[in-house]
């Protein structure tokens, strides 16, 4: 298992400049206390769920530059078929990660409805490249390559869920960010 | 009421780049004259993926447009506030309005009873379209809602070819 904190921060020391990072939940509460990139977006207050679906619209707009959403496995659950929809449009600069710790963290750690094998959904979804790590010291030796794969790129992370926690702050306006994020899209 | 021929040309001429779409059995048949007007057409699994797919190639610098069944609209609520109401964003959709013009195939449709209400509830601006002539209407309020920067949905009347 692997520490929520831990997967992120070596995700962001191989994150590039000009990459787009969508987060959401926990990750996003995490993220946050990374720091910060104009290229980042806060996924709070979000439509639960559809974090997915926003990194889509981004790489399909934007095919050159490469998105990157950490998602939660509650809020998988909430837009499976965003799988599907994914996999279909195959956009090779998309990469989606799942940080699975089982329960609703931000909520209080009440357990998801039941568990699954998010790397064998996105497989049979059809996504190009999936990888599926339990362990940090292999996660961070591989990242490079992973993040490098053909896209569209499902990795599935195990990882603890951090207890007494609570859920993330929203770090402003959600239409002012909504609009920094488009300006900075634009260079 | 309208051919996918005359709505794909309709949306080139507005700079539509990307449709975002769930169909029905009056939408659904307009798939084919978008994508042949050059329109990137993305089929998604749930109306609620629509708002948000199309939130992101609007930040990204794409034209959207949502083209969706009205029941969709009843699934999609948390995905539109957040896109058009939390993000502000003026994404522009079609809804198509289930019975409107027929209720042989299902009686007593509650879609006629909820659709407009809902709308309403979502503060957005709404065109009702009822007869083949109004298709310049569609471009005329597309126009005027990307010109106030505010979402605005055309409201399409569906139960007769």
């Amino acid at each position: 298992m692997i520490e929520l904190h831990d997967a992120l921060a070596a995700l962001r020391r191989v994150r590039r400049d000009d990459d787009v990072l969508i987060a959401t939940m926990a990750a996003a509460r995490a993220w946050m206390e990374l720091g910060k990139h104009p290229l980042d977006f806060i996924f709070v207050p979000s439509s639960m769920g559809h974090a997915t679906s926003f990194g889509l619209g981004i790489a399909l707009a934007q095919p050159e530059r490469r998105v990157i959403v950490c998602n939660g496995d509650g809020s998988m659950l909430m837009n499976l078929g965003s799988l599907v929809t994914i996999a279909a449009q195959a956009p090779r600069n998309l990469v989606v990660i799942v940080l699975d710790n089982g329960v609703y963290e931000v909520t209080g750690a009440q357990p998801v409805p039941g568990r699954a094998d998010f790397a064998a959904l996105a497989r049979a979804s059809g996504f190009e490249s999936v990888f599926h790590f339990s362990t940090l010291e292999k996660w961070t030796r591989n990242l490079d390559p992973v993040l490098g794969a053909k896209g569209p790129v499902f990795i599935l992370l195990e990882t603890t869920p951090v207890e007494g926690r609570a859920g993330p702050k929203s770090p402003g306006n959600a239409a002012d960010r909504a609009r920094a994020l488009k300006r900075a899209l634009s260079t | 009421m309208f051919s996918g021929e005359q709505v794909g040309s309709l949306l080139e001429s507005l700079g539509v780049t990307h449709v975002i779409t769930v169909p029905d059995s009056t939408i659904g048949r307009w798939e084919g004259g978008i994508e042949d007007s050059g329109i990137t057409l993305v089929r998604v699994c749930r109306e609620g993926e629509a708002w948000t797919i199309a939130g992101g190639l609007y930040l990204g610098g794409a034209s959207p447009l949502v083209l969706i069944q009205c029941t969709g609209l009843f699934e999609s609520g948390d995905a539109l506030r957040n896109v058009l109401h939390e993000w502000k964003l003026p994404i522009y959709s079609i809804i198509g309005y289930r019975s409107y013009l027929n209720q042989d195939a299902l009686p007593g449709d509650t879609t006629l009873v909820f659709t407009e209400p809902v709308l309403a509830a979502w503060n957005l601006d709404v065109r009702l379209i009822t007869e083949a002539s109004q298709l310049p209407n569609i471009g005329e309020h597309y126009r005027a809602c990307q010109a106030a920067a505010v979402p605005g949905v055309a409201l399409i009347a569906e139960g007769k070819a």
